[in-house]
């Protein structure tokens, strides 16, 4: 299988005050193109709203039976590009194709393809779960017997049993998600839009609803475009990520790739005084390859951390300043956020790291 | 068409695919969903069954000595049903509910299908008929106990609900202009403020002969006058073609503008999304 380089968007340079060299706002490591064609290609997508840019020069390249994940803080743009992808808003500049048709130009072409699950779960609450299932199926151009076809392969999915009969507004946050994925898989679309699928959902249901994902990727081998806030969710799906921050895309690759970029292992100080002292104190410190600081936490990266655990705790201690924490982990995609954005993505959906307190 | 599935993927065991489900479909599928709704909440279609019969007792009852004195042959409890009628029908819509859809989200997950841009309005309008149809039921029926009778007799009363209908079912245009341009449900609420010009600048109280001055003259361009002299022609009058053409007229022209301004509407809200 050929290997096809990431291509991502380059925007911004960095953050100042890091002693190392920036990543690439772009391309990092390669993987299979899991398909022949691309399911999404986007090139210089704009969209404003009045004086507020939403969405600012993002490019993709969405591999047929990719999982690609969209990660990035609440008001990053996440929501607004798929909404553009989805039809549902038109680019007030560059383009995009799902699906191999153009959004703004050929755009019920695309709205027969593509299955989407918003970000709230838009649901009548007058309604059962079974018409709304019909009546999706039945815009979708269904018959009674394809409905019934579909409806009994998503009962599995949706598994809320005889309440699927029961009005809407019963159902428990979960119950509704499920619902809302089966909805937007009821024509069994060729891509699939999940804007942020398990947010408020409880774990149990966050994990039911990725491994509907997975077998709709691995079965089905549906491309699915999934946007999130989670970080343990892009990382544990997606087979590429894509971090947006302002609109922008500033990094993409596998979630490994990623994290690597970052080196082998963080350390993170939670300090009390000087933070440049803190910052040139460790900075001087064998094997460390990077130093970050925001507020009072130190970011150190190094390629073998529990090696310089000790000779950064003693050069702090010997530069006078207070150490309150200190942190031993794996890079996250957070991690990645941070050393890109300078800041962290927010949500404290950290993933399973060994920690060393 | 591209092929989008990888090549090395296993096969989808079924082979069901999104097509165009035809206008019929989209429209009666909008429309089922609006109609399942009413039946769901029927606290919503109280005062729209409770206003017309109120002002119908409330008519008769203070002004019927008085105008059948005044004017001789005059039946009164005739010409108020078709007034009660016109209350009854006007401004009964599900932009409310069209509100809370574009609020929700729900209105995007029908947009991003490939229903019709059409029959998302029309399935409303669909339902908003057989409601207004259905609304003018209890108000003949209450006109039949008090004694009013239709000179056309069955088919004259099916007449009298079909244009009753489609008098209610224009005037929803501007209702569900407002609820697409605008999205907001206080908007909507007011909306109703359109209902009093038309309702009360006409001849819901007397006769046009008995109107004068400014009154006159406004009632000379409401179009309720043309379609509440329709009505009442279908009552007490046989089938007199002019009046029901000018009825008719009216309520086209009616439709035309309201028409022209909710589909614009439509068309406005799916483009800016």
């Amino acid at each position: 299988m050929s290997c096809t380089p990431l291509v991502s968007a380059a925007a911004g340079s960095g953050r100042a005050g890091s002693n190392r060299h920036r990543l690439p706002i772009a391309s990092i490591g390669m993987i299979p193109a899991p398909g022949s064609s691309a399911a999404i290609q986007a090139t210089g997508l704009v969209r404003r709203f009045g004086e507020f840019t939403a969405v600012d020069g993002v490019d993709l390249d969405v591999r047929a039976g990719e999982i690609y994940g969209f990660l990035g803080p609440n008001g990053a743009g996440k929501s607004t590009a798929v909404r553009v992808l989805c039809t549902l808003l038109a680019p007030n500049g560059g383009s995009a194709t799902v699906a191999g048709f153009d959004v703004e130009t050929e755009p019920e072409e695309v709205r027969f393809r593509i299955g989407v699950a918003l970000q709230d779960a838009a649901l009548d609450p007058q309604q059962t779960g079974m018409e709304l299932l019909r009546l999706q199926g039945r815009l979708y151009g269904l018959n009674k017997a394809d409905v019934a076809a579909r409806l009994d392969e998503l009962s599995t999915l949706v598994d809320i049993g005889d309440a699927l009969n029961r009005r809407i507004g019963t159902y428990s946050g979960g119950m509704k998600r499920r619902l809302d994925l089966a909805a937007a898989l009821v024509h069994n679309p060729e891509v699939l839009f999940l804007d942020e699928p398990t947010t408020g959902l409880d774990p149990v249901s966050r994990i039911k609803v990725w491994e509907e994902v997975r077998r709709l990727n691995d079965e089905l081998g549906m491309t699915i475009f999934l946007t999130t806030q989670y970080l343990e969710e892009a990382d544990e799906l997606a087979d590429r990520v894509g971090i947006i921050a302002a609109g922008k895309i500033v990094a993409e690759g596998t979630p490994e790739a990623l994290k690597r970029s970052i080196g082998d292992d963080v350390i993170v100080v939670r300090i009390e005084g000087d933070a440049s002292l803190a910052k040139s104190a460790v900075a001087s410190v064998e094997g460390v390859t990077s130093s970050d600081m925001h507020g009072d936490e130190l970011t150190v990266g190094a390629a073998d951390g529990a090696a310089i655990v000790s000779p950064v705790a003693v050069a702090l201690s010997a530069s006078g300043v207070k150490v309150k924490e200190l942190t031993l982990r794996t890079p996250t995609l957070d991690d990645v956020f941070l050393e890109i954005t300078g800041n962290r993505i927010g949500v404290a959906d950290a993933d399973s790291e060994d920690e060393i307190q | 068409m591209t092929v989008l599935t990888p090549p090395d993927a296993p096969q989808p065991t079924y082979v069901i695919k999104a097509r165009k489900a035809g206008f019929v479909v989209d429209t009666a599928s909008v429309a089922g969903r609006a109609l399942r709704g009413i039946s769901r909440e029927p606290a919503a279609i109280i005062p729209a069954l409770f206003i017309p019969l109120f002002f119908f007792i409330v008519n008769v009852g203070a002004l019927q000595d008085f105008s059948e004195q005044g004017i001789p042959g005059f039946d009164y409890k005739a010409f108020q049903l078709p007034v009660a009628i016109i209350f009854a029908v006007t401004g009964v819509s599900r932009a409310s509910t069209l509100v809370t859809d574009i609020q929700g989200g729900y209105f995007d997950r029908l947009v991003l299908t490939p229903v019709r841009r059409l029959s998302l309005l029309l399935g409303l309008m669909v339902s908003d008929f057989a409601l207004v149809c259905a609304l003018c039921i209890p108000v003949l029926i209450l006109g039949s106990v008090v004694g009013v009778r239709f000179e056309t007799g069955f088919l004259g009363i099916l007449v009298f609900i079909v244009m009753a209908g489609l008098w209610g079912l224009v005037f929803t245009g501007f209702p569900y202009a407002i609820a697409l341009k605008t999205g907001n449900p206080q908007a909507v609420a007011s909306s109703f403020i359109i209902f009093f010009p038309f309702a009360f600048l006409t001849t819901s109280m007397l006769p046009r002969e008995a109107l004068t001055g400014w009154l006159d003259t406004v009632a000379g361009y409401n179009p309720v006058t043309y379609v509440l002299a329709g009505l009442r022609s279908l009552e007490t009058e046989g089938w007199v073609w002019a009046t029901l053409g000018q009825a008719l007229a009216a309520i086209a022209i009616v439709g035309v503008f309201s028409m022209s301004l909710c589909f614009a509407a439509l068309r406005g809200r799916i483009r800016r999304g």
